[in-house]
């Protein structure tokens, strides 16, 4: 018991630690208020395309969606971190986890964006045209609303996912909570700062959890 | 406007869904003030028809006028057009997520272009014409089907239409809740202004159309005053449908 005090829940090594896991908070923080509002654009863009009349552009949307679904995220970054600058493109450590990011991640968001588009009758979109909204104005004033407003249970449990995937920053050398922590622990040869990254992870996150079973309690609830 | 001109006047429209002709030839003019009730078995072509005339469905060919303009032509902005053409669906098709204002204003505000002050005020006023003033600030889901259906009546009102349309106004509510509808219907006709109402509100259509028309297979089989068709019809399918309808 006192070995497992020491080496995993050690106050000393943490008060060392900190600033090192305070600066890779921020750095998380940072990532997941660059990452999540880019996904989520990128998802209504994506789910909008696939809305199209073009089927040439619904077809690039099902590959596009494809591909970035089934491809790791951490290939993925890999291969825009280490692989693009042999093409003369070095995007650096921030710019190519938001990229590869915004590729992954628009994906799934799209896909749930489509979902809730999806979910509106074809009677709304018949009432709002026979006022004499254009196709934009329907989807923006009438469908829209509606369509985020059925899947905000499906976005907030995806962005958690996305919140916990930005501990992928850490295989290009980005200092995140989950790489600071590991830092830390090779100087002190303690896992302390890994429970102590974990405890921030779940601290942060609780919240968000609990929001989302109380959409489901509520969804429940109504049908 | 020139005085004679029909406010709609549809001529040779057909419609086919894929291999299915829907609508055989139609020819209808409807005059200014009239209300003009369509009748006939389901899959007659009726809805089809109404949803034509504001393109919600593309004719296969033929032509349709609202006030003089060709719906169809490439030039005509149909966002334009449909704002003088109001239509009322079956099932309602009320937004959810605005209250009962805000769906009578939408249009106002971003078709029209009138600031939420004038659209709250010309919303404001038809609801009042529906009779549901004090309802401005319910949702939907708040209201009764038949308070919902005068909402949405209200919504087609407040563009200020040249004709409305409805498609089975009643046919989703519960019976005690159709008279309330109607009774709109019949105060709008009284105002003066031009109908066409797909219905099997068939005592409502005997006391209050100008005209009524039969529709069977995509085709006007005969059309006249309500004593006409509902009494003395040239055709036995007609007193056959009536009677159905009737029991």
């Amino acid at each position: 018991m006192e070995q497992l005090v020491h080496n995993f829940f050690n106050f000393e090594i943490l008060s060392q630690a900190w600033p090192l896991l305070l600066a890779g908070f921020w750095m998380t923080v940072k990532l997941t208020l660059v990452v999540v509002p880019l996904g989520l654009a990128g998802g209504l863009v994506v789910a909008l395309a696939s809305t199209s009349r073009r089927r040439l552009v619904r077809w690039l949307v099902v590959i596009y969606v494809d591909f970035f679904r089934a491809f790791p995220p951490l290939v993925l970054l890999m291969f825009i971190a280490f692989g693009l600058p042999f093409l003369g493109f070095d995007p650096g450590a921030f710019i190519a986890v938001a990229l590869s990011f915004l590729l992954n991640t628009s994906s799934y968001y799209g896909e749930i964006f489509r979902a809730g588009i999806e979910s509106i009758t074809r009677g709304q979109h018949e009432a709002a045209r026979s006022t004499g909204l254009s196709v934009p104005q329907t989807m923006v004033y009438v469908v829209l609303p509606q369509a985020v407003k059925n899947v905000v249970p499906d976005l907030v449990s995806n962005t958690l996912e996305v919140i916990k995937l930005t501990s992928l920053a850490s295989v290009v050398a980005l200092p995140e909570l989950l790489y600071a922590a590991r830092q830390a622990q090779s100087l002190t040869y303690n896992a302390t700062p890994i429970i102590a990254a974990g405890i921030i992870y779940l601290v942060c996150l609780w919240p968000l959890v609990r929001l989302l079973s109380r959409f489901e309690h509520r969804q429940i609830a109504l049908h | 406007m020139s005085g004679d001109r029909p406010i709609l006047e549809v001529r040779g429209l057909h419609k086919s869904f894929g291999h299915l002709e829907v609508l055989k030839g139609i020819d209808l003019a409807v005059r200014k003030g009239e209300l003009v009730f369509v009748i006939g078995p389901s899959g007659s072509g009726k809805s089809t028809l109404l949803r034509c005339c504001n393109r919600l469905e593309e004719p296969s060919s033929g032509s349709i006028l609202v006030e003089g303009v060709d719906v169809m032509a490439p030039g005509t902005n149909i966002n334009a057009v449909r704002r003088r053409i109001g239509m009322v669906f079956q099932s309602f098709n009320l937004y959810p997520h605005l209250d009962a204002l805000g769906n009578v204003s939408l249009a106002l505000r971003k078709v029209v272009g009138q600031s939420r002050a004038e659209a709250e005020l010309a919303g404001q006023a038809a609801l009042e014409r529906v009779g549901l003033a004090e309802k401005a600030n319910s949702f939907p889901n708040e209201l009764s089907g038949g308070q919902q259906q005068r909402v949405a009546i209200a919504r087609a009102l407040a563009l200020q239409p040249a004709i409305l349309l409805f498609d089975e106004p009643t046919s989703a509510l519960d019976p005690e809740l159709v008279g309330s509808v109607l009774a709109v219907m019949r105060e709008l006709r009284e105002s003066g202004m031009t109908m066409v109402v797909v219905s099997h509100e068939m005592r409502f259509a005997r006391s209050a159309a100008d005209r009524v028309i039969f529709m069977d297979h995509g085709l006007i089989v005969e059309q006249g005053t309500p004593e006409k068709l509902f009494n003395a019809p040239d055709h036995q399918r007609i007193k056959d449908f009536i009677a159905s309808i009737e029991h």
